[in-house]
């Protein structure tokens, strides 16, 4: 609930929203941005973009059918145009007892200080000096950084408003910025990659060296890494690795999956899915996640989910429409791309309860295996449905309880069933990432590696 | 260098579309206000999109969907640096706001008004759409979903879950710049999806069929839903009995149009000279070099009429074009794009495309396609001891700088004593671009294309198209648990 922007763009769904015809429930969700993006290259500047850009995305449900139309301007006229052709889109829905928007539940919604004027009156210049530095920096990093692919300074302005005919009127206004670097090092013939960022609500929240330092560190760790040969071994997951398998794990967990027969857990809400070790909390009310939000994409509160309490598979994530049909209600978690199509149901911002040990203190217990810094290909390697998991990795080996030389060009399999049931520890380091997880050091015994 | 087959993230309806969007005094007065501070070179570039879906699940229609974008994105050039914005707001006012925004954004020196003449126009080929989309009604479109759901569910009390999508777009485009261009486009897409879920004993597997062309309605025409939904519950249902998929390095027999985006990964990305010119390549500098088998030609061909990857004119305004990249395993060029080839004193190859008039242009692939061989695929297979036959290969990913790839096998079998025979699981084939090109040791005769494709690439998806022969690699990493 704030001013400015907000106000602006809860006017515009009240317009929409007063379109609304007898026996009609009409949504508008309406969405503003501004963003700004600077590339440098060899120290000047090579790209520089301003954009403004707005959209309203408009649900109509009549008779228990569904329309949905949406249009990149605000203009009155499209407004209209969207309404009708959104109505005109119903008819050609299957009636569903269940469909219908969302309506206030009660449930506060959380304060999060998203939005930091201070953003908004940062200088041009010192946007493209951040770039610039950054680039500067993670060159002088190490002697063998032969290049920098890109080195940017990105930031954004965004501005939502959800109203219904069914008395959701809520808005909610959030800044954020990065800087981020794609490094090539070199060294005896042989080239690696790497990237490192870093992340915030305004310029000065940045750490640029720790970007540099990180894309550096893992460009140059690899350089001369062989193929590992094939076998069984125990893996630990840098904090970045995790969070990507979080975010898959909990796609598997929405309430859609479940309802329409493509999630592993269905049924198995009460037993164990995974080791005792794993708590699983979706928490978009938890102001250091970058994925945090006041409301969902249908205008309620946010709220804390656990979704696997010491192994054991507690609840799904619902929008008001899979809550209503499992039988219970939203936990506010309905997600939308932007304004260009209907929300759906799924975790905003999953993390792991953190255990006690640093990376460090895993690796020695381990003994051997791999560290997995990096993986590849999860789209198309793992399928959600099924649980089968198979990516391309890079990372160190770890012997005798330390790491040692680096490895690439191999997979690691498994399903994400018996990953779960094979966690052997979780680390103390939870690291909040650019993506809808958070991230922590984890051990996974038993995992399948292909190599030479 | 994500890559997914599959739908498009943001299909499109139809609907009248002015002859051209923009008056050219409008355009040549924008041109000349974003060159006002001393920019280099201008563009300006319209779109105009239109999309409509349908999708069926869980046994039912959800909703329909439409949406309209509509807007301009200017570029203005000065020495190395590219300032942009974009404008959904058309008016004289809006584009002179934006061009002022740009050229502002690139920083230029102090220019006087310049003057751009539009004479030089190329007149875009028409597109051949013989039913477009926006002429169909909509119950016929559900009705399409209504009949891949039937078809699928009766194939087996196995098949649990069906999902059908109908998409399609209209894109009109007009580019003008300050050299004077002065031309457009209107591509229309049509696609079609189905996706089903097989439960047995060994639990879920899913099988996916998807078929997309730059054509209109009569896309269904050309082929049968029907066909498409058994085909797509029978990969689940064939899935069902696989065996856990090999782990290890085997020869690897991909199956010709479902291995395109081998070839998308293992080198297309690292041949975009925009990759190349920072050094992000592990191609640079190989012109001229044997870097494939000399069964390889690889070709990325804009201009194959109905693909899902051709157009009449790139996003620059640049015709589409068919480069030779590899020919007999030399590498003969890359891909360019205006600015890097103005670089390099040469003309694009006509592969300068963007997601939408909100992003800026850069080097991407179109369709892009192995030629035939001589060899018989039964031979291919019959002389292949041990390994892995991929029939249909998923989304791939590579780090273009090391060459390094992966992609996922949607459907695979063993090959054991020259003979095709069990299914196995899911898994991802791991290797390395210019080694993998060199391990190509026989080519079949049966080319095929493979099913539409959306690249990603910084951020940005254009539809693309692959394919190629049935092809043996000798040696690939299969990423799978058994041993």
């Amino acid at each position: 609930m704030t001013a400015g922007g907000g106000s602006e763009l809860l006017e515009v769904g009240d317009r929409v929203v007063a379109l609304a015809q007898g026996g009609e429930q009409v949504e508008a969700v309406v969405l503003r941005s501004s963003d700004t993006e600077v590339r440098v290259y060899e120290g000047e500047i090579e790209s520089f973009s301003s954009a403004q850009s707005q959209g309203v995305g408009v649900r109509v449900i009549v008779d228990g059918r569904q329309g949905f139309a949406y249009a990149g301007t605000l203009d009155d006229d499209v407004l209209a145009e969207t309404v009708a052709e959104a109505r005109d889109n119903a008819a050609f829905g299957e009636p569903d007892e269940f469909n219908g928007l969302a309506e206030p539940d009660g449930v506060a919604v959380a304060e999060l200080n998203l939005y930091r004027e201070g953003l908004l009156s940062v200088p041009t210049d010192d946007k493209i000096s951040l770039a610039q530095q950054l680039e500067a920096v993670v060159k002088a990093a190490d002697a063998r950084i032969t290049g920098v692919e890109s080195a940017e300074y990105v930031d954004s302005v965004g501005d939502m408003a959800v109203v219904t005919s069914t008395g959701i009127r809520t808005s909610g206004r959030e800044t954020a910025c990065y800087v981020a670097a794609y490094v090539l090092a070199e060294e005896d013939g042989d080239t690696q990659t790497g990237f490192g960022f870093s992340v915030g609500r305004e310029p000065s929240d940045l750490d640029v060296a720790k970007a540099a330092a990180d894309a550096a560190d893992r460009a140059t760790r690899l350089l001369g890494a062989t193929k590992p040969a094939s076998g069984r071994v125990t893996v630990v997951f840098d904090p970045y690795v995790t969070a990507q398998f979080l975010a898959i794990l909990g796609s598997t967990l929405s309430g859609e999956a479940v309802l329409k027969g493509r999630s592993l857990f269905a049924d198995r809400i009460g037993e164990t899915v995974g080791a005792s070790q794993l708590t699983l909390v979706d928490d978009p009310t938890d102001p250091r996640a970058f994925t945090a939000g006041e409301t969902d994409g249908e205008g309620l509160a946010t709220r804390r989910n656990v979704l696997i309490e010491d192994g054991t598979l507690r609840q799904f994530v619902h929008n008001t429409y899979t809550g209503r049909r499992s039988g219970t209600a939203s936990t506010g978690s309905a997600i939308r791309g932007g304004f260009k199509s209907t929300p759906g149901a799924g975790c905003q911002a999953v993390s792991l309860l953190p255990g006690d040990l640093s990376q460090e203190a895993l690796i020695a217990q381990v003994g051997d295996g791999i560290l997995v810094q990096s993986v590849s290909g999860l789209h198309s390697g793992v399928n959600p449905v099924s649980g089968d998991f198979s990516t391309g990795a890079e990372g160190l080996r770890i012997a005798g309880g330390a790491v040692g030389e680096p490895l690439r060009e191999f997979t690691i399999a498994s399903t994400i069933q018996k990953m779960l049931g094979d966690v052997v520890a979780v680390g103390a380091d939870l690291e909040w990432l650019p993506m809808s997880a958070a991230g922590v050091s984890l051990v996974i015994g038993d995992v399948t590696i292909s190599g030479a | 260098m994500q890559r997914h087959a599959g739908t498009i993230s943001s299909p499109l309806p139809p609907g009248p579309v002015e002859a051209h969007v923009l008056d050219e005094a409008v355009i040549q007065r924008t041109l000349g206000a974003a060159l006002r501070t001393g920019g280099e070179w201008a563009e300006i570039f319209v779109e105009d999109k239109r999309s409509s879906s349908a999708v069926l699940d869980d046994g039912k229609v959800e909703e329909l969907t439409s949406g309209r974008d509509r807007g301009a994105g200017i570029r203005v050039v000065v020495g190395e640096t590219t300032g942009f914005a974009h404008t959904a707001d058309l008016s004289e006012d809006g584009l002179r706001t934006a061009a002022e925004a740009a050229a502002a954004a690139a920083r230029g020196g102090s220019g006087g008004t310049e003057v751009v003449d539009l004479t030089r126009h190329t007149a875009p080929r028409p597109n051949d759409v013989s039913v477009a989309p926006e002429d169909v009604a909509k119950a016929t479109k559900v009705e399409l979903l209504t009949r891949a759901d039937q078809v699928a569910r009766s194939q087996g009390s196995a098949i649990t879950q069906v999902m059908a999508r109908y998409g399609d777009s209209r894109r009109k485009i007009l580019i003008a710049n300050s050299d004077g261009l002065l031309t457009g486009d209107d591509q229309v897409k049509t696609l079609f999806s189905v996706s089903c879920v097989a439960f047995g004993d060994t639990g879920m597997q899913t099988g996916r069929e998807s078929i997309g062309h730059t054509i209109g309605f009569e896309l269904f025409d050309q082929y049968d839903v029907e066909d498409l939904a058994r085909r797509a519950a029978e990969r689940a249902l064939t899935k069902l009995n696989a065996k856990p998929a090999p782990s290890g390095t085997l020869p690897v027999v991909i199956g010709k149009g479902g291995g395109g985006v081998l070839f998308h990964e293992a080198c297309g990305h690292g041949l975009e000279a925009d990759l190349v010119g920072k050094s992000a390549s592990a191609f640079k500098g190989k012109v001229g070099e044997q870097v494939a088998s000399p069964l390889i030609t690889l070709v990325d061909d804009g201009t194959i009429a109905g693909e899902w990857g051709c157009f009449a004119v790139d996003d620059e305004g640049r015709p589409a074009q068919r480069n030779t990249l590899i020919e007999d395993g030399v590498l003969t060029d890359y891909m360019w794009d205006f600015l890097r080839a103005r670089k390099e004193g040469r003309l694009s190859s006509g592969n300068g495309r963007r997601q939408s008039y909100q992003h800026l242009p850069m080097v991407r692939m179109t369709n892009t396609v192995i030629t035939n061989g001589d060899t018989e695929p039964d031979d291919i297979i019959a002389g292949t001891d041990k390994g892995v036959y991929v029939a249909q290969l998923g989304g791939g990913q590579v780090n273009t700088a090391t060459g390094d790839f992966v992609f996922g096998m949607t459907e695979a079998y063993l090959i054991e004593d020259g003979k095709v025979t069990d299914p196995i699981r899911e898994g991802n084939l791991i290797g390395n671009g210019p080694e993998v090109l060199t391990r190509i040791d026989a080519l079949g005769n049966d080319f095929a294309m493979g099913s539409p494709g959306m690249c990603g690439k910084d951020g940005q998806g254009v539809p693309v198209g692959d394919g190629v022969p049935t092809l043996r690699v000798t040696a690939l990493t299969v990423g799978g648990t058994a041993a």
